[in-house]
């Protein structure tokens, strides 16, 4: 089997099994393709957590931001403008920083103990910092998308569900909740696609490689530096975005047919998928 | 981050074509203090600023300093980016297969741990020091954990939020650090590495001789053990 | 900067930070915000053309060329811009210097890549190792805002394409029933009409822009995030001005910065597209003709 040494010394090492020091000098192909690959596990842990726990914070904040109550909707609107109008790489390097000085100022708060201090270190490690990062940013950018559809439920849905008799929390949840999603679904898409990119950033913004343990990107700009030869490591990163891109697609694709399955085959909403929301 | 994605090829190796160079890169690393760094007024200074001055002086070599990160500071030399090194660098046998390097222009100082706690032990211990060091290289054959980072100030940076147990790097970066700052302090033992910080020029450089005789000169008249004690200090070592 | 400034360590903290605040190395990291505004002024109209050629070649009828237009567009959607950065300005840098060594010196029998090295010939090196200092840095600037331009002249390309085929279809056959040529079509009617269009998308991507610059940091420039992480370190007393992990601190001001550029940029945005809409047989350029009379 070809790559299996390479594989064996390298497949885990973006966890940080197996061999202690990354390839110096005769670099092979195999390794490349397979310390890349190792590392698209980070991208690939960044991307789906901090969809998965966005998800619900953006239904949150896009219900606020439509609230007509202004104590809700203000803090909304602000913290969907800050997250979407400045740099994902400022942020990482901002909340970095504000990370590293949590337990300088928790040394003040002695009586919290020794397992508070334990904990608070991680934030300052990228897992758990950079998917809160992840986590608030492509939570504004979904709110903003959600928002428009939100705003977008065709009145005659809304009315007829007066009709029926449902209201407040029944009513958000049978008929404004799901019309949202296949409203925003195309959109949606693009966002998941455009997070996965996202995380490439993370190990170039302050987040330090814990025993060089990178994404992809890590990775591959490690070897690039190494070999001065961008020909092979970047095209091998490349390859496995687009790989992934179609997997978000496929997916998506399948949940969009989902939420589209009861209307008639004309009025359902097709994927475009536009680069419209890198950051 | 990294510079040498700027500019990728090599200078002719003939020492007939580099004696034609009339200026003289020289490459640092500028956040090192006090071996180098960039002062308030936003130029290089320090200790090799200073002393490089000297040395182009009396080799009658005109000089122009750049700034370059450390972790991809000598494939930059060997491609061409700039001349010389002089950012603080330890001559090891693994950097002299690649470049070469002066007589020592600073004599093997002691790499020190610094932590926040007395009670230190290198088994065990996560240990920060800074990507392709000699101290990084160390730490990773002891069995201690090494983090690494790209700048020395992410180094104590990380001790002082508690990512890592203590920095491992030279003496003269870490005891003025250490003397400030009431959390920090030095822990066990110092270790003698390196023998002792060059001038790095790529393979073949006639211009390493005229550097050899600069620091010969001053070696000789006192001028570099001056400059020594005016910026590491009146305990420092001298030749 | 001021005349009380001598002595940095007796000054009152008012006194210290404006002393601080206008040191030598505060300059610097002043000049480097115009380096981002540089980069913007520069990248955009660039990234506008290269979109431009892109979205017209892709209507192309010579098959070849409309795939070249639609392969760039396509390229910046299944892979992470960052990619595109890094690889980028590695190639083109070996590039010019690989075109420069076969003009330059044809007789070199070396091999130009050994192992590690990307070995040219002397007269081949860009810039020439004797240039001054500030020609090595307008290189390296000039060679990021090319790499820049071609990958957000491929977003351009794929909005400016979609605006071209957004011009009413009837609008264009007028233009060919009056005896225009093709190309005529092209330049009177689909041209001047499209903006409209693609106003929307392109003030998507200027957003998108403002958003990727700091990302110059990572091509080695030396720019506002250099300079933050620079000065917001901490300083013992080797320096003049000594202070602990500022970072935070100079971060949240380039963040502020962000947030401002951004929102002059959409409220200027939003005042383009009131007047471009002016005469379109669009809903907005319908609610202003009926605002008017």
């Amino acid at each position: 089997m070809i790559c299996a040494e390479a594989l064996q010394d390298y497949g885990l090492r973006a966890l940080g099994i197996g061999e202690r020091l990354l390839p110096q000098t005769d670099i092979s192909l195999c390794q490349q393709i397979v310390l890349i690959g190792s590392g698209m596990m980070w991208n690939v842990y960044f991307g789906i957590l901090a969809l998965g726990f966005g998800f619900f914070f953006a239904v949150a904040l896009a219900v606020a931001k439509a609230s007509p109550a202004r104590l809700i909707r203000k803090p909304a609107e602000w913290f969907i403008f800050i997250f979407r109008g400045s740099p994902l790489f400022i942020q990482f390097f901002m909340v970095y920083e504000a990370f590293v000085m949590l337990p300088r100022v928790g040394i003040e708060f002695t009586f919290l103990g020794v397992e508070i201090a334990a904990e608070t270190r991680w934030f300052a490690r990228a897992w758990l910092g950079a998917l809160i990062v992840l986590f608030l940013n492509t939570s504004a950018y979904t709110a903003e998308i959600f928002y428009g559809a939100l705003r977008n439920v065709p009145k005659g849905d809304l009315d007829a569900a007066d009709a029926y008799g449902l209201s407040g929390w029944k009513r958000f949840r049978r008929i404004t909740f799901p019309t949202t999603m296949r409203l925003a679904w195309p959109a949606y898409t693009n966002e998941a696609i455009f997070l996965f990119h996202a995380t490439a950033l993370v190990f170039f913004s302050s987040f330090p490689a814990f025993q060089q343990r990178g994404d992809a990107l890590y990775y591959a700009n490690y070897f690039a530096d190494r070999t001065f030869n961008p020909f092979v490591p970047y095209p091998i990163v490349a390859f496995y975005f687009v790989v992934l891109t179609l997997l978000i697609i496929l997916i998506f694709g399948r949940i969009n047919v989902r939420l589209n399955r009861h209307l008639p085959n004309g009025q359902r909403t097709r994927l475009r998928i536009r680069p419209q929301l890198m950051r | 981050m990294k510079k040498l994605i700027l500019t990728a090829s090599l200078l002719a190796i003939a020492a007939g074509a580099a004696s034609a160079q009339d200026v003289v890169r020289m490459g640092t690393e500028g956040a090192y203090p006090p071996y180098n760094f960039i002062n308030d007024q936003g130029e290089i200074a320090g200790f090799e600023r200073d002393l490089g001055d000297e040395m182009c002086a009396r080799a009658q070599l005109t000089c122009e300093w750049v700034i370059n990160d450390w972790d991809s500071i000598i494939p930059n030399l060997t491609s061409g980016n700039y001349d010389t090194i002089i950012a603080g660098m330890s001559i090891t046998e693994e950097r002299e297969a690649i470049v070469d390097f002066t007589q020592a222009y600073y004599p093997p100082a002691s790499s020190l741990f610094m932590g926040m706690s007395e009670d230190f032990t290198l088994a065990g211990a996560v240990v920060a020091a800074q990507t392709n060091t000699i101290q990084a290289g160390y730490i990773a054959a002891s069995g201690a954990t090494l983090m690494e980072f790209a700048t020395p100030d992410e180094t104590v940076a990380a001790v002082r939020n508690g990512e890592a147990d203590a920095v491992f790097a030279d003496s003269d970066y870490l005891l003025p650090i250490a003397n400030e700052d009431a959390d920090l302090m030095i822990v066990g033992e110092p270790v003698q590495l390196g023998g002792g910080v060059g001038m790095a020029l790529r393979e073949g450089d006639a211009r390493r001789e005229a550097f050899d005789a600069a620091i010969t000169s001053m070696k000789a008249d006192g001028t570099l053990n001056a400059l020594i004690l005016q910026w590491f200090g009146p305990d420092a070592a001298t030749f | 900067m001021f005349a009380f400034c001598t002595d940095p360590a007796t000054l009152d903290p008012l006194r210290w930070f404006s002393c601080y605040l206008t040191n030598g190395a505060h300059f610097l990291f002043y000049q480097s915000f115009l380096v981002v505004f540089a980069l913007l002024a520069v990248t955009a109209p660039v990234s506008l053309a290269f979109g431009f050629a892109a979205a017209s070649a892709s209507r192309s009828h010579i098959l070849p060329v409309a795939w070249l237009g639609k392969l760039y567009t396509a390229m910046v959607r299944g892979v992470p811009d960052i990619v595109f950065f890094l690889f980028f300005i590695l190639v083109l840098d070996q590039g010019i210097e690989y075109l420069r060594h076969q003009i330059a010196c044809p007789e070199w029998a070396e091999e130009i890549r050994q192992g590690a090295n990307f070995l040219v010939c002397p007269e081949a090196r860009t810039p020439s190792s004797n240039a001054p200092q500030w020609v090595h840095e307008v290189y390296g600037f000039s060679l990021a805002v090319f790499t820049y331009a071609i990958v957000f002249g491929a977003f351009c390309g794929n909005v400016l394409y979609g605006a071209m085929r957004a011009v009413p279809h009837a609008q264009l056959e007028t233009g060919a029933a009056y005896g225009m040529s093709r190309a005529q079509v092209f330049w009177r009617i689909l041209v001047p009409q499209m903006w409209i269009y693609a106003l929307p998308g392109l003030g998507n991507i200027w957003l998108i822009l403002i958003k990727a610059t700091p990302l110059l940091f990572l091509l080695g420039i030396e720019d506002i995030v250099y300079w933050a992480r620079e000065l917001g370190g901490s300083r013992n007393s080797v320096y003049q001005y000594p202070h602990p992990d500022w970072r935070f601190w100079y971060f949240l001001a380039l963040l502020v910065f962000y947030l401002c550029l951004t929102r002059v940029s959409e409220i200027g945005l939003a005042r383009l597209t009131g007047h471009l809409s002016r005469g379109q047989a669009t809903a907005a350029g319908d609610t202003l003709r009926k605002a008017a009379t």
